[in-house]
């Protein structure tokens, strides 16, 4: 092995260490050293895309489960239409819309508003519709009217069903967000996919890689719990 | 939305023009994509047929047994919130490229969905039923095989299904570690250019549909009549009592 150093230095991994050229299973000074061009960059590129999907997913979400909870007839239609669009692979939805809005993170954002959207939509329904009806019935008797019933009742009795939503779009779409990769250099899944790209992948670039995706996921987890706990103090824990 | 100029080529203005090229790209190479499509089922059936074999028996033990509600809970996570791509791409670090890996990656994907259901579709099932059963000097064996088995059959395979199709759906990206199938297509736009792309993604969705159309049907024909108009945790089944 200690011939190899200072002799091949193998292009894309750069002059490291002998760990990093001989490809040893985690490098923490690979991570050091390109966490400022490589990691960082992808990290906060993720933590964009997949804010950016939920906040627009949510904000479409929203009034179409309100529709939806002032027309019932509607709610069934959509639960059909979003069990259908939750089928299509990610990647095969990605490249269906590149015709219409090219290699661009808009095209990116679509889909991930689409998987959200799937999700979102029937939590926040289900969520609204939850009011017990002798509660309805109690509202009704102490003169509140219809948009007072929603906004004083409903709405703070779907607050689990929709934090519940939420925790689910945002870790489904931080999961999604690393197959962007494949049309964009954006992301933690772009340092995955280049390192694939390698004859012999590189593992501490993947691993790290991986291992940021999932905590990222975990952590906006358990932000969205904590979220939880202050607007609805109430809710036992391990209701979701 | 334009949170960044991305570069727009010649062939992504001309969407429509796009979409017949990919028409005629299927239509030229039926052959090919069929091949294509059969591979990718075979990585998916080897996957899930694995995922069966240890996800579901395990599943459906835990909830005979009332226990290990972590490992379901566990699971539930790992199916949803790991990324299919950081998966395939430990696998091959560990299992080399090809075959083995991927089918490995996919078959964890899918014991995710399919034991959280087989564990809540047998702990569901109603105490009371379960104690009838018990009371009729059924053993344990026959009380999973006559009655928590045929009760939790909607939610069981209802897990089969989103697993089936987390799986066909997946498999594309397989393609980056060796897995083969349509998703070759779709990551080689070099040789197949964009109407190939375009093509094989729309073999994707085709597939992933059928697959769900497929299962669900078959849902419908596998759920016993009595299980069919109740939920699982409902009223217990007076005709089996």
């Amino acid at each position: 092995m200690s011939l190899l150093i200072g002799d091949t230095v193998i292009p894309s991994f750069g002059k490291g260490s002998s760990c990093v050229t001989g490809d040893h299973t985690f490098c923490w000074d690979w991570v050091r050293e390109h966490w400022g061009d490589t990691l960082g960059p992808a990290l906060w590129q993720h933590i964009e895309l997949t804010a950016i999907a939920v906040v627009i997913g949510f904000a479409i979400a929203f009034p179409l489960a309100l529709l939806a909870h002032r027309f019932r007839k509607l709610e069934q239609p959509f639960g059909i239409f979003s069990a259908l669009l939750y089928t299509i692979p990610s990647l095969a939805l990605f490249q269906f819309l590149v015709p219409f809005t090219g290699l661009t993170v808009t095209t990116v954002e679509i889909a991930l508003v689409a998987y959200t959207l799937v999700i979102l939509f029937p939590n926040i329904a289900q969520g609204l519709n939850s009011a017990p009806p002798d509660v309805l019935e109690a509202a009704r008797g102490m003169g509140l009217t219809r948009l007072q019933t929603l906004t004083r009742v409903e709405l703070p009795l779907a607050v689990p069903a929709i934090v519940g939503g939420l925790r689910i779009a945002v870790v489904s779409t931080v999961a999604i967000a690393t197959i962007a990769a494949f049309l964009l250099p954006k992301g933690l899944g772009y340092p995955i996919f280049l390192a694939l790209k390698e004859p012999t992948p590189f593992k501490t670039e993947i691993y790290s890689a991986g291992a940021l995706a999932v905590a990222l996921a975990i952590g906006c987890d358990g932000l969205l719990v904590g979220l939880r706990r202050v607007l609805v103090p109430w809710v036992s824990k391990g209701v979701a | 939305m334009g949170l960044e100029g991305g570069r727009v080529t010649l062939a992504d203005a001309a969407n429509l023009h796009t979409f017949v090229d990919a028409a005629h790209f299927i239509a030229n190479n039926t052959g090919f994509l069929a091949t294509k499509a059969l591979e990718q089922l075979a990585l998916s059936g080897a996957a899930l047929g694995i995922a069966l074999a240890v996800a579901l028996p395990l599943g459906v033990l835990l909830g005979h047994f009332h226990r290990g509600s972590t490992i379901a809970i566990g699971a539930s996570i790992v199916g949803r919130g790991l990324p299919s791509l950081v998966l395939i791409a430990a696998f091959l670090t560990v299992l080399g490229i090809g075959f083995v890996n991927n089918m490995v990656a996919l078959a964890v994907l899918g014991s995710g969905p399919l034991l959280t259901n087989s564990y809540d579709g047998v702990e569901r099932v109603d105490r009371d039923a379960v104690e009838a059963a018990r009371g009729m000097g059924m053993t344990g064996w026959q009380v999973l095989r006559g009655v928590e088995l045929p009760l939790a059959i909607p939610l069981i395979f209802t897990g089969i299904r989103v697993a089936a199709v987390t799986i066909v759906a997946t498999a594309p990206i397989a393609a980056i570690a060796g897995g083969g199938g349509l998703g070759d297509i779709i990551v080689n736009q070099a040789s197949y250019r964009l109407s190939g792309v375009l093509g094989a993604s729309i073999c994707v969705m085709l597939l992933s549909a059928l697959v769900f159309v497929a299962l669900t049907g078959v849902q419908i024909a596998v759920t016993p009549r009595g299980v069919r108009r109740t939920s699982v945790v409902g009223e217990p089944q007076r005709r089996e009592l």
